[in-house]
């Protein structure tokens, strides 16, 4: 084993591991903040990269092909939040159906074919395995992806705290208080779940050029790796007192720690087909360590020591 | 201000479990009006409640609020006139956020949530005077997350929030139940001060029937789904627990039946 070829390689982890901490972000908000598991995702984060890359085939700038992209995938957040509020179908349900409505979907916008390559001497892209090392320092991937998150955290700190952002938290935390308090809990669950797919399609949108082209199965198991970046960043920086602004800065540490320890196996002579597995099984543990703690560690009440009501 | 004509509801129709919750209530309220309800189990007093809220429709039957009829208008929408509190401490609340951040979304409640920010320095400090009424020492504790909060500094929390913007009609459905008898004393102590203070239109309802004699200015008790006995004023002032018990045997024919009633 050479230890040369995994350090040249983990630029490239890390850069792969932002943008699928910006994909995680998105999953944050619907897991974590609306309490909502949607696979929609695993349907956007093949969309938004089959869209942007299109549009850039089609002689489009970047920055319109990825704000198309961000647009597929609200409107894919947006399919899922209706069958779910307005036809009562449970959330998981509704998002598999988008999911798999998402799959055919996808192949038409990439013209029926199963990936739509990009060429980085021709096209002027925002990122690329080809930009981690020998250019410009502006041009690089790792700062580029560093900037985009920085400047979608500022974004997401924002609006989470306005009146509608807020309402949004309220629903997740707590549905029968928010109706009360006169929130439309359907719409902000709808809002919630469109502002997740569209990070996630952007995200997409990004990887998609980062690898060169875009393939219809590039979402599969996504839910798991941003589910995955999120419970990691969790565990790794949950000590740590922040705002909400830490909160989403650790989900995307999270996913970098994530295609880091990746690197490492793969290095350690892991087969490559294995990995979904691997990934599997590490979040399942992870999902599985709070509850297990709670049920079999904690520390019996007193008898007679109970605090009032 | 409030003017419930004829309302019904029946669960699971046309199943085995069918069960007739409200049948031909009426009730009408007067601005300013305390209502204290008791009933048996089952008898159809939270239903009563969540019908006017609007967690679900009526099946038929009208609710009017200051004139307004609401018999179909959504939850959310109704929430603009109402302030409720829950029986349990925890619906009322969202646990995951802050004292403050709880405040600043009831104080929207009925108002458009755009884009502006969710809570401003002005709002903190009437938030930081109005938790002073409370009197639990929350005034010095706006950012600590309600999850942190014992049951009773939840529920006198919860009060506060649906009061906040003055509701045309505030909803009590046994706010002090699920607290002990001190905490209890002292969140109903703080119902009738944020009450009296805005002469606000309410409608409580107990198990502990000394408690439905002493507060308010009028006492309804109900039984299957409807209202069997309506006492206001002076002769509710004189009422004794054994009048109440007596009437119920009267107008019900049955014995009162309802392990959580308190007689004291």
């Amino acid at each position: 084993m050479n230890i040369m070829a995994l350090i040249n390689a983990l630029p490239g982890a890390c850069a792969q591991g932002l943008i699928w901490g910006i994909m995680a972000i998105g999953v944050f908000i619907t897991y974590r903040i609306l309490d909502l598991a949607d696979l929609t995702v695993d349907g956007t984060m093949c969309t938004g990269g089959a869209v942007c890359i299109m549009m850039m085939l089609s002689g489009h700038n970047v920055w319109v092909s990825l704000l198309a992209a961000f647009l597929a995938g609200m409107l894919a957040g947006l399919v899922t939040g209706l069958l779910h509020t307005a036809f009562g179908i449970p959330a998981i349900l509704a998002g598999i159906l988008s999911q798999l409505g998402l799959y055919s979907i996808n192949l038409r916008i990439m013209d029926n074919k199963a990936n739509q390559a990009v060429n980085v001497d021709k096209y002027d892209l925002l990122v690329s395995l080809r930009y981690i090392k020998g250019v410009p320092f502006y041009k690089n991937t790792l700062l580029i992806a560093v900037v985009i998150i920085a400047v979608l955290i500022a974004l997401l700190y924002w609006f989470f705290g306005t009146e509608l952002g807020c309402s949004i938290r309220a629903t997740g935390s707590n549905p029968n208080m928010s109706r009360a308090q006169g929130i439309n809990t359907d719409l902000t669950k709808i809002i919630g779940l469109m502002l997740s797919n569209g990070i996630v399609a952007f995200a997409s949108g990004l990887y998609a050029q980062y690898q060169g082209f875009a393939d219809i199965n590039a979402g599969r198991g996504a839910i798991v790796i941003g589910l995955a970046a999120v419970i990691i960043g969790q565990v790794v920086f949950g000590r740590i007192h922040g705002n909400f602004a830490f909160k989403l800065v650790s989900v995307a540490l999270g996913g970098v720690i994530y295609y880091l320890v990746l690197q490492v196996v793969l290095w350690l002579g892991l087969n490559a087909n294995d990995l979904k597995l691997v990934s599997a099984t590490v979040v399942a543990i992870f999902l599985a360590i709070p509850y297990l703690k709670g049920k079999h560690f904690s520390k019996p009440v007193k008898k007679g020591g109970v605090g009032n009501a | 201000m409030l003017n419930i004509h004829r309302i019904s509801k029946t669960f699971n129709a046309g199943t085995v479990n069918e069960k007739r919750a409200l049948s031909g209530l009426e009730l009408h309220l007067q601005e300013g009006d305390f209502v204290t309800v008791i009933g048996g189990n089952g008898a159809g007093k939270s239903t009563m409640l969540n019908a006017i809220a609007g967690t679900w429709f009526v099946d038929e039957g009208s609710i009017l609020i200051d004139g307004i009829d609401v018999t179909r208008l959504p939850e959310h929408k109704r929430a603009a006139y109402l302030g409720r509190v829950f029986q349990d401490p925890m619906t009322g609340t969202a646990a995951s956020m802050q004292i403050e951040e709880n405040l600043a979304l009831a104080s929207r409640r009925g108002k458009r949530r755009s884009l502006r920010i969710g809570i401003t320095a002005k709002e903190r400090e009437r938030y930081r005077e109005q938790l002073q009424i409370l009197e639990l020492g929350l005034e010095n504790r706006l950012t600590t997350g309600v999850g942190l909060l014992s049951g009773g500094q939840r529920q006198a929390l919860t009060l506060l929030m649906a009061t906040l913007r003055k509701p045309k009609l505030l909803l009590l459905d046994e706010h002090t139940a699920a607290l002990d008898p001190k905490t209890a004393a002292k969140v109903l102590e703080a119902t009738d001060k944020i009450v009296g203070k805005d002469n606000l239109t309410t409608i409580m309802i107990t198990h502990n029937m000394k408690d439905a004699i002493v507060h308010g200015n009028r006492l309804v008790m109900m039984h299957e789904g409807h209202i069997i006995y309506d006492v206001s004023g002076e002769e509710k002032k004189k009422l004794t627990v054994s009048d109440l018990l007596r009437k119920f045997e009267e107008a019900s024919g049955s014995e009162f039946a309802n392990d959580r009633m308190m007689l004291a």
